[in-house]
C-alpha cells in the first residue's frame, strides 16, 4: 500500500487567535466538495512546505465530525520546537493552498461505555471537544474536567461550559486548582472509561491511579504524539533505495528519508501506530528509541526502529528501505 | 452492460449456474500453480472494467436469488444477524457505505437522495423504495445493519477496533464457508481464527492484524480466500452442517462437472468513519468444476494447486475425502502445457 494516507488539498479558510499561545485553522476542500466525516479523536497529517523542508505534523481535528464543511485544528506555538507550529504561526495564511490526510483515529471512543470520563491538559483538550460533540449528537454521558495554566490559556473553556453546564470542569494551574485524580476516578459507575490526553506525567499519574484503583486496563485510553526529538546529526544506509542519507539535527529520520525520495509508510508520526516500522539490516553504534511501540525484546533485539521519533548514534546503521 | 438477473435456487434443486459472462468475470484465486497462505491483500481500487474487482460492491446476475436465500435462512435462524448494542453506529456507517456505493456505481439500479438526514433509497431490482430519517432506526424496518446487508450480496461482519484488537461484534452472515456468527460473536481476532491450522506459526495472523488496525478511511484493502464446496451452497453454516455434510459423499466422477464447486470469497475491509469500526465484508462466489474448465488455464492450474495442496490444508477446507476423486477429474483438463502467470483467462 503507498506511504500515508489518502490526501485531500485544502485551502486555509480561517484562521482565528483563541489564547497568545494557540491558533485555530480552519480547512475547506479546494473543490468546494464535502470533506469525509469522521470520529471523535481523529486526527490529520498536515503538510507543511516551509521553504526546502516539507513538514507533516499531526492535529486532532476539534470540529463537529458529522459536518463535512470543514475541518478546524488549533495549534500551539511551540518555540522550542523543530518548526511545524511555528510554521503555522508565522507563515500559514488565508488562502493557502495545503494537503492534509484523511482522518485517522487513533484515539476513538469506545462505544460500549455507559459514561465517558474526559481528562484533558492543555492543548491536549483539541480531540475532545470533536467526541464532547460525537456524544452530544447521541445522548451520551460525559464529563469533562480540563486542567490548563490559567484562564487566560484555557481555549475553548467558555463555550465548553456554556454548552454543557454541570459535565465541564475547568481547572486554573495559577490559582492551585488541580485533578482530584482519587476521587475523580473512584466510585465513577461500572462502565465508565477514563480518556486522558495530555503531558506524559498527567497521562502516567491518571493511569497509575486506575491502575491502583482497580480499573480495567482496557477502561483507560490515552493519547500523547510525541514530537520528534532533535539530536546529533547520523548517517544512515537505504539498502534497498541503495542511498546514504544524512539525518539534521532538527530532522526525524522518517523525514529524512522522504527528503531522499524514498517512499515510506507512516500514520501517526508520532511513535504510537506501528505502521513505518522498519527493519534493520545492519548497525553498529546505539539506538534511541523514543516510540511507543517497539516492547523490550524488539528494542533489544537491534532489528526494529521506528523512523518517525527514534534516532542514532555511532558508526554505521543500514535499513531495510 | 444491463445485468440480467436470473431466477435460481442454491438449495433442493440448486438451479444455480454461471452465464458466460458471469464465469470470464469469476475471481479465480490462483495467480499461480501452487498454493501457500499469505496476507495477499491489496488495495481495493476499482480494476479491470466487468470484473468483479471493478466496484465497490459488485453487483451480478445472482443477485435476486442470493438475495431470495437470506431471507430464507434468517427466517429459519434469526441469529445469523446479530449486532450488539454499541454497534448500532457502525451499522449505520455500513448502510451509507453501501447506498453511497451503489449508487454511484450502478446509478440505473440504485438511487439515494439525501436532503440532511432525510434520505430516500431506491432499490430498483427489489422493488425497495424507502425513505427514513438517517441515524434513527425507528425509521427503518430493521436496524442499519440488517436492513442493507438483506439488499447486498456477501455476508458482513462488523469489528468493533478497540486495545489494539477487533472484535466480532456485529455481522450479517449467512453464505459462509463453515463458520458461525453465533458462536463467534464478541470474539476477538485471535479467537475466531484459532482453528485455522498453520496460518499461526507462520505469524500470518499477527501480521494481517496489524494491517487491518491501520485500514484507514477512504483507503479499503482486499483480497481472495477459497474453499470447495459440494453442491451451489450459499449457506455452509456449522449450524445446518447436518443437512448439507451428508451431500459430500453424493460426489462421483460423473457428476463431478456439476456438483463439484471452486468458492471463491472476495474479502474486502473498509474503516466505517463515524464508529472507527471496520467492515469485512466477505463476498462468496461459486463456479462449477465444468465451467472452470471451459478456461483451459484454469483446469490445468486448478488441477495441480490441488494436488499438491498440503494434506491439513485440504483437512481444514473440508475437501480432504474427495481429493483424489476431484484430482482425477481435473487430470483430465492437464496436458502439462505450462500456464500464464495471472488470475486471469488467457
Amino acid at each position: 500500500m503507498s506511504a500515508g494516507s489518502a490526501k485531500i488539498p485544502v485551502t486555509v479558510a480561517e484562521i482565528t487567535p483563541v489564547t497568545d499561545l494557540i491558533t485555530r485553522f480552519r480547512f475547506a476542500r479546494r473543490d468546494g466538495g464535502p470533506l469525509p466525516v469522521f470520529s471523535g479523536g481523529a486526527h490529520t497529517v498536515v503538510e507543511m512546505q516551509d521553504g526546502d523542508t516539507l513538514r507533516r505534523n499531526p492535529y486532532s481535528l476539534m470540529g463537529d465530525p458529522a459536518d463535512q464543511s470543514s475541518y478546524s485544528i488549533s495549534v500551539r506555538r511551540d518555540d522550542q520546537g523543530r518548526g511545524g507550529s511555528l510554521f503555522m504561526h508565522s507563515q500559514c495564511r488565508v488562502g493557502m493552498d495545503m494537503v492534509i490526510s484523511n482522518p485517522v483515529n487513533l484515539f476513538a471512543l469506545d462505544l460500549r461505555g455507559r459514561k465517558h470520563l474526559m481528562l484533558a491538559g492543555g492543548i491536549g483538550i483539541t480531540p475532545f471537544l470533536a467526541q464532547i460533540k460525537q456524544l452530544a449528537a447521541s445522548n451520551g454521558r460525559f464529563e469533562l474536567h480540563y486542567a490548563a495554566r490559567s484562564a487566560a490559556h484555557a481555549a475553548y473553556a467558555d463555550d465548553l461550559r456554556a454548552a454543557h453546564p454541570g459535565n465541564v470542569h475547568i481547572y486554573h494551574g495559577d490559582q492551585d486548582q488541580r485533578f482530584d485524580l482519587e476521587h475523580l476516578l473512584d466510585g465513577q459507575p461500572l462502565g465508565t472509561h477514563v480518556y486522558v490526553c495530555g503531558p506524559l506525567r498527567m497521562i502516567g499519574q491518571v493511569r497509575d491511579t486506575a491502575a491502583n484503583l482497580g480499573w480495567p486496563r482496557e477502561a483507560v485510553h490515552s493519547e500523547e504524539f510525541l514530537a520528534p526529538k532533535s539530536g546529533k546529526p547520523f548517517q544512515v544506509k537505504l539498502a534497498v533505495s541503495n542511498k546514504v542519507i544524512e539525518v539534521g539535527e532538527h530532522q526525524s529520520l522518517l523525514e529524512a528519508i522522504e527528503a531522499a525520495g524514498v517512499e515510506a509508510p507512516y500514520l501517526c508520526r508520532g511513535g504510537a501506530c506501528g505502521q513505518c516500522e522498519t527493519d534493520v539490516i545492519g548497525y553498529d553504534g546505539k539506538f534511541l528509541h523514543n516510540d511507543h511501540w517497539l516492547d523490550a525484546d524488539a528494542r533489544a533485539s537491534g532489528k526494529k526502529i521506528m523512523p518517525c521519533v527514534s534516532r542514532f548514534e555511532g558508526k554505521t546503521l543500514v535499513l531495510d528501505r | 452492460m444491463t445485468i440480467q438477473f436470473k431466477d435460481e435456487t442454491f438449495r433442493d434443486d440448486y438451479t444455480f449456474k454461471n452465464s458466460e459472462w458471469a464465469v470470464n468475470r469469476f475471481p479465480f484465486p490462483f495467480h499461480e500453480d501452487s498454493y501457500m497462505y499469505s496476507v495477499n491483500m491489496e488495495p481495493h481500487q476499482s480494476f479491470r472494467p466487468g470484473s468483479v474487482f471493478e466496484h465497490r460492491f459488485d453487483v451480478d446476475e445472482h443477485y435476486l436469488s442470493e438475495m431470495r436465500d437470506r431471507a430464507q435462512v434468517l427466517a429459519e435462524d434469526p441469529l445469523r444477524c446479530q449486532s450488539l448494542p454499541h454497534m448500532t453506529l457502525a451499522g449505520w456507517d455500513l448502510l451509507e457505505l453501501i447506498m453511497v456505493s451503489k449508487s454511484e456505481d450502478y446509478p440505473d439500479l440504485f438511487q439515494l437522495n439525501r436532503d440532511d438526514n432525510n434520505w430516500h433509497w431506491i432499490n430498483k431490482p427489489m422493488g425497495i423504495d424507502q425513505k427514513f430519517t438517517f441515524l434513527d432506526e425507528a425509521t427503518l424496518p430493521y436496524g442499519p445493519m440488517e436492513y442493507i446487508t438483506r439488499q447486498t450480496q456477501g455476508d458482513f461482519a462488523v469489528l468493533d477496533q478497540r486495545d489494539d484488537n477487533l472484535w466480532m461484534d456485529a455481522g450479517m452472515i449467512t453464505t459462509q464457508a463453515d463458520w458461525s456468527l453465533d458462536f463467534d460473536i464478541g470474539m476477538n481476532f485471535f479467537e475466531w481464527h484459532a482453528p485455522v491450522p498453520k496460518a499461526h506459526e507462520l505469524g500470518i495472523f499477527v501480521r494481517a492484524l496489524k494491517f487491518l488496525l491501520n485500514v484507514q478511511q477512504g483507503l479499503p484493502a482486499r483480497r481472495l480466500n477459497w474453499t470447495m464446496t459440494v453442491n451451489p451452497l450459499l449457506d455452509t453454516s456449522p449450524e445446518n452442517y447436518s443437512k448439507w455434510g451428508v451431500q459430500k459423499q453424493e460426489l462421483t466422477l460423473e457428476n463431478m462437472p456439476d456438483k463439484m464447486h471452486l468458492r471463491v470469497e472476495l474479502q474486502t475491509f473498509f474503516r466505517l468513519p463515524r464508529s472507527n469500526a471496520l467492515v469485512f465484508p466477505i463476498r462468496c462466489y461459486l463456479i462449477k468444476l465444468g465451467e472452470v474448465v471451459t478456461v483451459p488455464k484454469w483446469g490445468r492450474r486448478l488441477h495441480r494447486v490441488l494436488r499438491d495442496l498440503p494434506e491439513e490444508l485440504a483437512t481444514y477446507k473440508g475437501f480432504i475425502g474427495n481429493r483424489p476423486k476431484i484430482i482425477e477429474w481435473l487430470s483430465r483438463y492437464d496436458d502439462g502445457a505450462p500456464t500464464s502467470p495471472g488470475i486471469w483467462p488467457d
